[in-house]
């Protein structure tokens, strides 16, 4: 059994009269790459800046490594954190900024500079230690970020939305490295996202934030196929939520159920059967959006309701699809796609 | 205008917008496409504010100072002398005055810088945010009074039996009375906004995330505030360093009012302009020279860099 890293009990935050963390209970193993995902002022940040010992929770406790640290300082906690704005030093060299944390830890200056040239090596700025945080691009700024949290060795590395800044491309290759640097070192990553791909692409666990409470904390697969609540469904990833009526017409029982727009297939024809075991609406396309590697219907279903199907685009090119535009369609999907989503508890 | 109003021609909108307009905007086109008189236009004003008053009135100065006087008539002699600076830096009294001077300018200083960071701390950083406005008049509250209205007013608490020496005599002490101490106390008073503001201000702009960044890597407050604070809001020290050091300076009245009969180089200046006009533009020299090395001397310490 794996010790536990963080435990977070009852933990609530409010300013003034409105509640920014209504009662968060979470468990984060040790050596986990766990990630918060949620809208702004979902309460997600709020939670990592207690676990940080930026904010003392109005009620509640912070336990890391089986120690409660509610009441402690910042520089009490075995914790490092990577801020959204990366909160480099500006005063200081890119090498200074790295070794800041081992120096008023009062290792000796020589063991501080080997390790915090490894630690620049480790993010890939070998040569840049005599830079000012002012000299460097904001991809690099970021990695010195993560190098200075790094180099200290916590048993805990919290991130606030980190790649936020950066721009796609940088961001994708960051997601993979952050990854790879998180399996080297071992220590467990606390990830605070809005972005849902972020957090399905690299996650051991998500907890999903709304409202400040938690709506789900599952692995990412699960959180994607299985979403506990309409808000989980909605927020992660593109969902077609099912109620009411519609529900009924299309799944044949009352209740709320969600189809992932990628499970849906588009049969050219409305009126043909469908394989075997599937089940089938018929609609119209209200629009057609094409997305280089793929393409979005839109469909309004007969039975009331819109269906948002989303289809590879293997053969079909830019001018096809146009003509699919008001046309009359059928749409197909395994039973066992239809997932049903329990009313939010 | 065309892409303003569409549908309209640009001699119709021209029309519309009539002719007296259309003189402004011709002059705005000209200077528009006339780097060099826009720049004429902005810089011809404070430019010869600059050169005659200002620069002008430091030349004359400089050249007075090596002047000398007939010593009966008092009348300015307009022949070249060292004579003035001979006295100057020969003379122990002069030498004792100038130093004197450097003293209390570097004291005021000193205890400025000392008052105002705590407090504007608290105004900046501690306080909250809606009452910070607040405090940040209230800091610069002396500044609404007239100078010599304060002055007086700190005649009469410093003196005897006055209201410093009654609020410290259950303490078995009096207050300094008249002389050198009162005089850098009541320098540091009104010197201390200038000081104080710059300080706020800097310590206001101070991103949260650095302290916290600072903190989460293991440092305590002292230490945060050494390696990160300081560093930081050095520059406005090293501004607010600037006033009040010159500010003391060139002082003459406040020495004259709470001073007793301590001298500056303010008073000297004061006392010689009728009698001595080159002497006393000899000694006005002095607190030049000395912000000139002040003022290299803030700069190799790097704190103007970011001014």
């Amino acid at each position: 059994m794996e010790g536990m890293a963080i435990r977070l009990t009852g933990l609530r935050k409010t300013y003034g009269g409105t509640e920014a963390v209504a009662g968060v209970d979470l468990e984060i193993a040790d050596g986990e790459f766990f990630s918060m995902l949620g809208p702004s002022g979902s309460g997600k940040t709020t939670v990592l800046r207690m676990i940080a010992g930026f904010e003392a929770p109005t009620a509640g406790t912070v336990e890391l490594a089986g120690r409660d640290v509610t009441r402690l300082a910042p520089f009490e906690r075995d914790v490092h954190t990577v801020f959204q704005d990366y909160a480099l030093f500006p005063h200081m060299t890119v090498e200074q900024n790295v070794a800041y944390g081992l120096k008023v830890r009062g290792v000796p200056r020589a063991e501080r500079l080997v390790r915090a040239r490894a630690a620049l090596a480790q993010v890939g700025l070998e040569g840049l230690g005599r830079r000012r945080p002012a000299e460097l691009s904001g991809g690099q700024r970021q990695r010195v970020a993560l190098a200075r949290a790094l180099v200290g060795r916590p048993r805990v590395l919290l991130l606030d939305e980190p790649l936020g800044a950066l721009d796609l491309k940088l961001r994708e290759r960051m997601q993979v490295e952050l990854k790879e640097i998180q399996r080297e070192v071992g220590i467990t990553f606390v990830f605070v996202t809005h972005d849902q791909e972020e957090a399905l692409t690299m996650s051991d666990r998500i907890a999903v934030f709304h409202q400040g409470r938690i709506e789900q904390v599952a692995a990412p697969a699960e959180i994607y196929e299985r979403p506990a609540t309409p808000f989980v469904a909605g927020f992660v990833g593109t969902s077609n939520l099912l109620t009411g009526e519609t529900a009924r017409q299309v799944v044949g029982t009352a209740g709320t159920y969600s189809i992932r727009p990628e499970k849906i297939r588009i049969l050219p024809d409305h009126e043909a059967p469908g394989d075997p075991g599937h089940s089938t609406a018929a609609g119209t396309v209200a629009e057609v959006v094409y997305l280089g590697d793929s393409t979005r219907f839109l469909v309004d279903l007969d039975g009331g309701g819109r269906l948002t199907a989303l289809q590879q685009n293997l053969e079909t090119s830019s001018a096809d699809l146009a003509a699919f535009r008001g046309a009359r369609i059928g749409l197909q999907w395994h039973p066992d796609h239809a997932v049903r989503v329990p009313e939010t508890p | 205008m065309t892409a303003l109003t569409p549908g309209l021609s640009p001699e119709s909108a021209r029309r519309a917008a009539g002719p007296g307009r259309g003189a402004v905007r011709r002059l705005a086109g000209a200077l528009h496409r006339r780097p060099r008189l826009r720049l004429a236009a902005l810089l011809t004003a404070p430019l010869l504010w600059l050169v005659l008053a200002y620069l002008g009135s430091l030349a004359a100065l400089f050249l007075s100072a090596f002047w000398s006087t007939d010593s009966f008539t008092s009348e300015v002699v307009r022949i070249w002398t060292t004579a003035n600076f001979e006295e100057l830096v020969g003379s122990p009294v002069y030498r004792t005055v100038a130093l004197r001077t450097v003293g209390v300018a570097l004291a005021v200083t000193a205890l400025c810088a000392v008052i105002a960071f705590p407090l504007a701390f608290y105004t900046a950083r501690v306080a909250h945010p809606r009452r910070r406005p607040l405090f940040v008049v209230a800091l610069l509250m002396p500044l609404w009074a007239g100078y010599l209205v304060k002055v007086y007013a700190w005649r009469l608490i410093l003196s005897e039996g006055g209201p410093l020496d009654w609020a410290l005599r259950p303490f078995g002490l009096s207050g300094p009375g008249y002389g050198l101490t009162a005089t850098v106390l009541v320098l540091t008073y009104l010197w201390l906004p200038y000081m104080a503001l710059p300080i706020h201000t800097a310590l206001a702009q101070l991103p949260d995330n650095l302290l916290n960044a600072s903190a989460d890597l293991g440092a305590r407050t002292g230490r945060t505030f050494v390696s990160v604070v300081l560093p930081l809001v050095w520059p406005a020290v090293a501004a607010g360093s600037v006033f009040t050091f010159s500010l003391s300076l060139g002082d003459y009245i406040t020495v004259q009012i709470v001073g007793g009969k301590t001298q500056l180089i303010g008073n000297l200046v004061y006392s010689n302009v009728t009698l001595n006009l080159p002497l006393a533009a000899a000694l006005g020299t002095v607190p030049v020279a000395v912000i000139v090395v002040y003022l290299l001397a803030v700069r190799r310490s790097g704190a103007l860099r970011s001014l």
